[in-house]
C-alpha cells in the first residue's frame, strides 16, 4: 500500500487539503489502487499548501499545491510513483527552501503522524525525556543554561536561568505554562509545531517540570487556533495513555500533569503576568513586576512561563548536549530560530535557521521576493510592537544584538514584508489603533496616549499642522515608552518611530489648504 | 421530588456547564466559551448565576465577560464571518477584502446581516500570515481570500445551510 501524505496543518486545510484528501482517495477508489492517506503536519512550505508528498523507494516525493481538479491528473501522471507532473517538485528533502534549513526544532513537523508516538520515538522523540530522567533538576537547569537558549517569545530572556530560579524556589505547589498566545501578526510557527509535532513540546514542558519540581502545566492557547487547540488536547490524552504524561512516568517516579486552557482573543493575554491572570480566569490585567512569576506566578506559586519554541527547543539540548545546540547562531543569539516569512513575499512559510542569517536571504534566498513583483519597501519585524525596517538595513543580521542596536527587534522571528504599494503614515496609525483596541488599560500612557496617537497621526495624514503634530506624535511615543507599565504601550512606539524615521516622506502630507483644491 | 424554583433555560444551562467544570472560579474562562459555544453568545441573565454556582462577584464575571473581544453579548448570526485586519493581512490587500465583505454583506464589522444570516467580524491575526489575506468563516480557516474567493466561499457557505 502507498502511502500518501496530506497536511492537516491549519494553513494546508485553509487552501482546501480536506477536500484534496478526499480527492485523492476517491480517485484512488475509483481506479482500484490502495492508498493509505496519512494527515502530516506541514513541512512548512506554506506557498505550496496543500503540498502532497507519496512515499517511493527513493524516498518522498512532493507535489503542490494540490488542488481538487489535479486529483485525476495525477494518477494519470502516476504520482504513486514519483511520476512527473507539472506540479511536482521531485524529492520533497531536495527542495532548495527546506534543503537550506537547519531543522532542529522543526526536525519531525511534517514528517510524521504528529499522534504516533511510534514515529515520534523513531524519529529521536523523548530521548531528551529519557536523558533529563537521568539527571538532578539542578544540572537539567544548567544545560539548558549553557545551551544559550532565550526565550522564543520576544523578550530574549535566558530560559536556564528562569528555570533554575523556579527550581531553587521552596514551594508546596510550582507550575510551568506554556504561552502559546501567538499573537503577533506575521507569526505562526508555535501554531505549526502543535499541529505538527505536539509531542515535542510536551516532551520539552514535561523536562521543565522535571527540573523545577512542578508537576501541574498549562497550554495557553490562543482561541483564534481551534485546530492546534484539538491537537494538543489529543496529544495529550495519547501521552497520558502511554504513560509519558501523568503520575509515575515512564516509571520514573516523576509525574506532570497537562491542561489546555483556551484564550478569548485578548493580544495582551500574550504577556505574561497577563496570561496568569486569565489562566486563573480572570480580566487579563497586567501585573506589576516584581514579584516575578517564577518565584510568585500562577496561583502565587513558582511559575515556569515559556513560548511554545524556547520548551520545543530543550530535548533536542538535553540529548544532544548542551554544545551541539550552542554550535549554532551567532553573538550571544545562539541555537536556531524558527522564521516566519509572511506578508507580500511570494513564498511564506516557515524557514527554521541559524541565528545570523539576513533578511536579505530570508526575503530573496527563501522568500523569492514579493508576492506582487513590486520592490520590497518595508519589512515589519517582531510583531506589531516591532520595527519597520527599510530596504537600506536589510543586510542586518538576525541577531538579537544586532536588531537592539540598529532600533528594531527580532521578537518571535515573525518577518512581514510590505511592496513599495505600503503608505507608512497608515501603518504608523494602526499601531497606535492596535494599541488602543488591545490596552489592559491599567496605566494611562498606553490607555489614554495610544487613541491620542490615533488623532495626532490622522491630523498629520490630514496634513493638518505637520511639523507641530509630529512634535506632539514624538512627545507622545517617549511619554508612553518610559511611563508605561508593560511593552504594550511600552513597545507601541517601535513601529511608530520607525515609520517617522525611515521613511518621512509619507508623513509629507499636502497641508489642508491645498489638499482641499 | 421537591420543587425547585424555575430557572430560565440559560441558567439551567449556565449551572450544567459550571458544573462540568467542578465549579471552579479559576475555569470561568472555559465556562463562557463552552456557554457561548452552546447558546450563541453569553445571555445577561446568567451572569448572576454563574457568579453565584462559582461563587464570585456579579462584577467579577460581568468583568472578564466585557474584557474578553470574544464574548458575545448578543446572539451572532447563523454564520460567523472573522477578517483578519493584521499587518500581514494588510500588506496583501486586506483592506480591499474588508471593504468588499462589508458592501456584499451590507454589515460592518460586530454587525449583523438584516436577514440574520452572518455576524462579520474583525480578527488580528489568525496565524494563516504566510497566506495572507486570511478569514475564518465557521471556526474553518480560508487563505488567500480575494474578493472573488470570498463570494465563493459566501456562497458555498450560505447553500450548504439551506440543504
Ligand atoms: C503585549 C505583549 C504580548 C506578548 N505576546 C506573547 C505571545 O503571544 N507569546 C509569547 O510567547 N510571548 C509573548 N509575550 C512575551 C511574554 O510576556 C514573555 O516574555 C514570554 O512568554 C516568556 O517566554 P520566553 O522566555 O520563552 O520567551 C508578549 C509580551 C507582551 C508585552
Ligand atoms: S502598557 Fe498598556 S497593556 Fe501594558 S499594563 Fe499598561 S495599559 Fe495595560
Ligand atoms: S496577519 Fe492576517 S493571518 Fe496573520
Amino acid at each position: 500500500m502507498t502511502r500518501v501524505f496530506v497536511p492537516d496543518d491549519a494553513a494546508a486545510l485553509s487552501m482546501g487539503a480536506d477536500k484534496v484528501a478526499s480527492a485523492l482517495k476517491a480517485e484512488a477508489d475509483k481506479r482500484n489502487l490502495n492508498i493509505e492517506i496519512i494527515r502530516n503536519g506541514s513541512r512548512g512550505l506554506l506557498y505550496l499548501e496543500p503540498l502532497v508528498e507519496v512515499e517511493t523507494s527513493a524516498g518522498r516525493v512532493a507535489y503542490g499545491p494540490v488542488a481538487v481538479k489535479d486529483a485525476a491528473s495525477l494518477f494519470e501522471a502516476d504520482f504513486l510513483n514519483g511520476g512527473k507532473h507539472r506540479l511536482g517538485h521531485g524529492l520533497t528533502e531536495e527542495i532548495d527552501y527546506l534543503k537550506k534549513q537547519e531543522r532542529l526544532t522543526f526536525a519531525r513537523c511534517g514528517i510524521i503522524d504528529p499522534l504516533s508516538v511510534a514515529e515520534y520515538k523513531a524519529h529521536g522523540g523523548f530521548a531528551g525525556l529519557a536523558a533529563a530522567l537521568k539527571k538532578s533538576g539542578a544540572d537539567i537547569c544548567k544545560d539548558v543554561t549553557e545551551s544559550g537558549l532565550r526565550g522564543r517569545g520576544g523578550a530574549g530572556f535566558p530560559t536556564g536561568i528562569k528555570w533554575k530560579t523556579v527550581h531553587d524556589a521552596r514551594a508546596d505547589q510550582k507550575y510551568v505554562c506554556c504561552n502559546a498566545d501567538e499573537g503577533d501578526s506575521g507569526t505562526f510557527a508555535d501554531r505549526m509545531l502543535m499541529e505538527g509535532d505536539p509531542f515535542t513540546l510536551i516532551e520539552g514542558m514535561t523536562i521543565a517540570g522535571i527540573a523545577t519540581g512542578a508537576t501541574q502545566g498549562y497550554v495557553y492557547i490562543r482561541s483564534e487556533y481551534p485546530h492546534a487547540i484539538a491537537k494538543m488536547k489529543q496529544a495529550i490524552a495519547v501521552l497520558l495513555a502511554a504513560g509519558f504524561l501523568g503520575d509515575n512516568i515512564q516509571g520514573s517516579g516523576k509525574s506532570f500533569a497537562l491542561a489546555v486552557r483556551t484564550g478569548a482573543g485578548a493580544y495582551i493575554c500574550g504577556e505574561e503576568t497577563s496570561m496568569l491572570e486569565s489562566l486563573e480566569g480572570k480580566r487579563g490585567m497586567v501585573r506589576p513586576k516584581p514579584p516575578i512569576p517564577a518565584l510568585e506566578g500562577l496561583f502565587g506559586k513558582p511559575t515556569v512561563i515559556n513560548n511554545v519554541l524556547s520548551f520545543a527547543a530543550v530535548p533536542d539540548i538535553l540529548s544532544h548536549g548542551a554544545e551541539f545546540y550552542r554550535n549554532y547562531g551567532m553573538g550571544r543569539s545562539r541555537g536556531t530560530l524558527p522564521f516566519q516569512l509572511a506578508g507580500n513575499i511570494r513564498q511564506g512559510g516557515l524557514v527554521e535557521k541559524a541565528f545570523g542569517i539576513t533578511l536579505r536571504q530570508l526575503l530573496e534566498d527563501f522568500g523569492g521576493g514579493t508576492f506582487s513583483g513590486r520592490p520590497a519597501r518595508a519589512i515589519q519585524v517582531g510583531g506589531p510592537l516591532g520595527s519597520y525596517v527599510p530596504a537600506s538595513q536589510f543586510d542586518m543580521a538576525m541577531d538579537y544584538e544586532t536588531f537592539a542596536a540598529n532600533g528594531a527587534m527580532v521578537g518571535h522571528g515573525g518577518i512581514v514584508v510590505f511592496d513599495d504599494t505600503v503608505d507608512m503614515a497608515r501603518q504608523a496609525r494602526f499601531a497606535m489603533e492596535f494599541c488602543a483596541i488591545e490596552s489592559c488599560g491599567k496605566c494611562t500612557p498606553c490607555r489614554i496616549g495610544a487613541v491620542r496617537g490615533v488623532e495626532v497621526i490622522d491630523r498629520i495624514i490630514a496634513g493638518v499642522e505637520r511639523d507641530k503634530n509630529l512634535i506632539v506624535l514624538d512627545d507622545l511615543c517617549q511619554t508612553m515608552t518610559e511611563g508605561s507599565l508593560c511593552a504594550m504601550g511600552g513597545l507601541t512606539p517601535m513601529p511608530v518611530q520607525s515609520a517617522v524615521k525611515h521613511f518621512p516622506e509619507d508623513f509629507d502630507r499636502p497641508p489642508v489648504a491645498k489638499a482641499a483644491e | 421530588m421537591l420543587t425547585k424554583p424555575e430557572l430560565s433555560p440559560e441558567s439551567e444551562r449556565a449551572r450544567d456547564v459550571c458544573s462540568r467544570h467542578g465549579n471552579r472560579p479559576d475555569e470561568l474562562i472555559e465556562i463562557l466559551h463552552e456557554l457561548q459555544d452552546e447558546l450563541g453568545y453569553v445571555p445577561e441573565s446568567v451572569i448572576p448565576v454563574i457568579a453565584k454556582t462559582i461563587n464570585l462577584s456579579r462584577a467579577e464575571v460581568h468583568g472578564v465577560v466585557t474584557f474578553y473581544h470574544d464574548f458575545r453579548r448578543e446572539p451572532a448570526g447563523r454564520h460567523v464571518v472573522k477578517i483578519c485586519r493584521a499587518e500581514s493581512c494588510q500588506s496583501m490587500a486586506g483592506e480591499a477584502l474588508c471593504s468588499h465583505a462589508k458592501a456584499s454583506l451590507k454589515a460592518g464589522f460586530g454587525e449583523t446581516t438584516a436577514d440574520g444570516a452572518v455576524t462579520l467580524e474583525a480578527v488580528y491575526c489568525l496565524g494563516n500570515c504566510a497566506l495572507s489575506p486570511a478569514m475564518m468563516v465557521d471556526g474553518q480557516l480560508h487563505g488567500r481570500v480575494d474578493a472573488r474567493r470570498f463570494d465563493e466561499i459566501m456562497s458555498e457557505t450560505l447553500s450548504e445551510a439551506a440543504q
